[in-house]
């Protein structure tokens, strides 16, 4: 329902700036002139581009910002992960702009409905994290498993169907924000340290964690609870033979069975509720939800844990039928995406941009060092929309960026014997 | 639900038609009936059929192939897991038909006998239907804070000191999904056997009294044989609801339990939608095949 009621808002948005018309223009072309660098051209020849996506990144916010800077009047629809993929593949035509996640590439792009971007034309390639080019953070980092973005980022040439090994000119889709998962805990009911994912297992929380109810992802973070547990040692993580996914799924039954399991949730706010109410103690979280427990004024860590965490990622393709000004309005609208506003929002709802070096200039000194460093925070530490997010005096959870991105066990993945899982799962949950 | 609504229908129709002048003869009773014809087929017909079409086509992520293949059926019923869940839901029927026919009819029998004016009546059972004023997913979450491991039943239960630890059971189980669907279904049963038992000539009762029947002989003998079109209504209700429902078991069991809807339904958020068409064509046939076996023994035309 929230997902709808965002889209909603999102046209309602496009159609209100279109209502008032050659105002909003003529402000719209002040306002970039105001920023420099962009061209007033989109003011005067108005163009829209449809985005769909998985939502995270779906911001109403970015729409009103883009009209504003650029004129490019942007209509967001979001979708769940796996009606992406579907409407990526079957409706090509019904959007310009995919905002996808890197494994839901992995299955659409071979279909052909994606065009590469020629990397020249990228304003900001350079500034763009080594993480989405080479898979290494640092050039001492280990390569995770799963669908590692790089693995997926390049093309040979503009028509090929086939992934690139290494660095090429033609880049996939342009990274725009990822994050990194762990578990979250409630601090002052855990009762000790936890420092890795096989404690959820441990016979002191039956009954009082949880899961996450979403195959492909679920499966993951079994994975890291069963690899840590010492129980199995898997080639990757990412991509499971049957016989791994019989033998998690059977560790999963087995724990279910005993009541380990409180409940499993499906939805963000289920997750938030179980947390909260205290149901559950330690759960697979994601961060925006450890917030929001926080906000209610309950203690809640996102832990960081020693085996490191499943990271996810997502970036912009361009629609494979965009030519011509459409074209030219989705190169213009990408480079502004990675010049910095956005990546300093991004950034400063707990996520990261992809292109850092641009946010940083858009984020003040304090945010930067609590979001990015992982320094104490100086001042309270504000959301984008102004409520206090963390006093001052905090730490982020998981410390800095290369703290935390440098520390990825796993991306979130597809599988070749996807089906396979899913009807497994479909099977740990009847059981 | 779409069942229980046919059924209904037909017997409300025919009468109908049969006013007609005659003049116009069989045509009329045709014209008459194209309406009703032409909402039951494109809102029911047509789209069962579509389901049925689909469930023989073939699927991978993204697309669905038009074909003829049995493999989402052999998928289906081959699967454990399948029989699992059916046999689960069939239980969560059974269960809360039993609990919802009970308090129904205790309910129905309250307001229909003892309640003597006829404002009164009507006042208690517009009270009955106060709840469904909110939607039924408010009215079962509000079921989590009153049950929940620091919940108001387990806090007053442990602050009275009846017991020193928080029942676990009360929520994320099977017992918090019938009770959740007891409260939710309940007034389908209430509604119709209120019905039916209004309709009972009191001097059916009066004459049994006199003839020296005892108060048990006329309930058993009187009261339930002329309730059961009513009860028979109120089962299709409630059997057609916790058969299709997916949203109460997957919030009260914490998803732990399973139910068939809820399969369907992760089938299709995996946008598997010929296994989600096979799914539902099998539950449809099952559902049907139950409410004929209620039709069977109760005669709602008749004993209307």
């Amino acid at each position: 329902m929230t997902e709808s009621s965002k889209t909603a808002k999102a046209a309602m948005i496009s159609r209100r700036s279109m209502l008032k018309g050659a105002a909003a223009l003529a402000g719209a072309a002040a306002g970039a002139g105001a920023l420099g660098g962009f061209p007033t051209v989109w003011a005067q020849n108005p163009i829209t581009l449809r985005q769909f996506g998985t939502g995270v990144s779906n911001l109403n916010a970015i729409a009103e910002k883009c009209k504003a800077d650029l004129g490019i009047t942007l209509e967001m629809t979001a979708t769940d992960s796996d009606a992406a993929a579907q409407r990526a593949v079957t409706q090509p035509d019904s959007y310009d702009i995919a905002d996808i996640e890197y494994w839901i590439l992995k299955k659409v792009y071979p279909t052909g409905v994606i065009q590469p971007m020629d990397v020249t034309k990228l304003k900001y390639y350079d500034k763009i994290v080594p993480l989405f080019k080479t898979g290494k953070l640092t050039p001492d980092s280990v390569i995770a498993q799963g669908t590692a973005p790089h693995t997926v980022g390049y093309v040979d040439a503009p028509d090929s169907k086939e992934f690139a090994k290494a660095e090429t000119g033609f880049f996939t889709m342009v990274p725009t924000i990822y994050n990194a998962d762990t578990l979250g805990i409630r601090p002052d009911l855990v009762g000790r340290e936890i420092t890795t994912w096989a404690d959820i297992m441990d016979p002191a929380f039956k009954g009082k964690t949880s899961i996450l109810n979403i195959p492909s992802i679920g499966i993951m973070d079994a994975a890291m609870i069963m690899e840590a547990m010492g129980n199995i040692k898997y080639a990757d993580k990412g991509n499971m033979t049957k016989a791994e996914i019989d033998a998690t799924i059977d560790f999963l039954i087995k724990a279910k069975q005993d009541g380990q399991f409180r409940a499993f949730w499906k939805s963000f706010d289920e997750s938030v509720n179980l947390m909260a109410s205290g149901e559950v103690v330690i759960q697979s979280m994601w961060s925006p939800a450890v917030a929001a427990v926080r906000s209610k004024g309950i203690a809640c860590k996102y832990q960081p844990l020693k085996e490191g965490y499943r990271s996810w990622g997502g970036g912009l393709g361009l629609a494979a039928h965009l030519s011509g000004a459409q074209l030219d309005a989705a190169y213009e609208y990408i480079n502004w995406y990675t010049s910095g506003w956005v990546g300093g929002y991004l950034n400063r709802q707990g996520y990261y941009s992809a292109a850092m070096d641009t946010a940083k200039e858009y984020m003040s000194e304090d945010e930067w060092g609590f979001w990015i460093e992982g320094k104490a925070a100086v001042g309270d530490i504000l959301s984008p929309d102004g409520a206090v997010m963390e006093k001052a005096g905090a730490v982020r959870d998981g410390g800095s960026f290369l703290e935390r991105m440098g520390h990825v066990a796993c991306w979130n993945s597809v599988m070749d014997e996807d089906r396979y899982m899913v009807t497994r799962w479909n099977e740990f949950i009847a059981a | 639900m779409a069942v229980a609504d046919q059924s209904i229908a037909v017997p409300t129709s025919k009468p109908k038609t049969r006013k007609t002048p005659l003049s116009f003869g069989r045509l009329a009773s045709y014209l008459q009936s194209i309406p009703l014809c032409l909402i039951l087929g494109f809102f029911l017909l047509l789209p069962i059929l579509l389901l049925v079409f689909v469930s023989f086509w073939d699927y991978d992520f993204a697309r669905m192939y038009p074909g003829f293949v049995f493999t989402n059926y052999v998928e289906t019923l081959g699967s454990w897991v399948t029989w699992k869940t059916y046999l689960n839901t069939l239980k969560f029927a059974a269960i809360v038909w039993a609990l919802t026919l009970f308090i129904g009819f205790w309910v129905a029998y309250f307001l229909a006998f003892h309640v003597r004016s006829a404002t009164m009546q009507m006042v208690l059972f517009l009270v009955c239907t106060v709840p469904f004023l909110t939607s039924n997913i408010i009215r079962m979450i509000s079921w989590i804070p009153v049950l929940g491991r620091n919940g108001l039943v387990n806090s007053t239960l442990v602050e009275m000191g009846v017991i020193s630890q928080p029942i676990e059971w009360l929520l994320y189980s099977d017992f918090a999904v019938v009770l959740a669907m007891v409260h939710l279904f309940t007034l389908f049963m209430v509604t119709p056997i209120f019905n039916t038992l209004m309709r009972i000539d009191r001097s059916l009762i009066e004459a049994a009294r006199d003839a020296g029947a005892s108060a048990w002989q006329i309930m058993w003998n009187v009261i339930l044989p002329l309730a059961k079109p009513g009860m028979a209504i109120g089962t299709i209700f409630v059997v057609t609801l916790v058969m299709a429902d997916f949203s109460t078991v997957q919030v009260m069991s914490g998803g732990q339990s399973a139910s068939v809807a809820l399969m369907m339904k992760n089938q299709m958020s995996l946008l598997q939608y010929p296994a989600a068409a096979a799914n539902a064509v099998v539950l449809l046939v099952l559902v049907l095949l139950l409410v004929g076996g209620i039709l069977r023994i109760v005669d709602i035309r008749k004993e209307l």
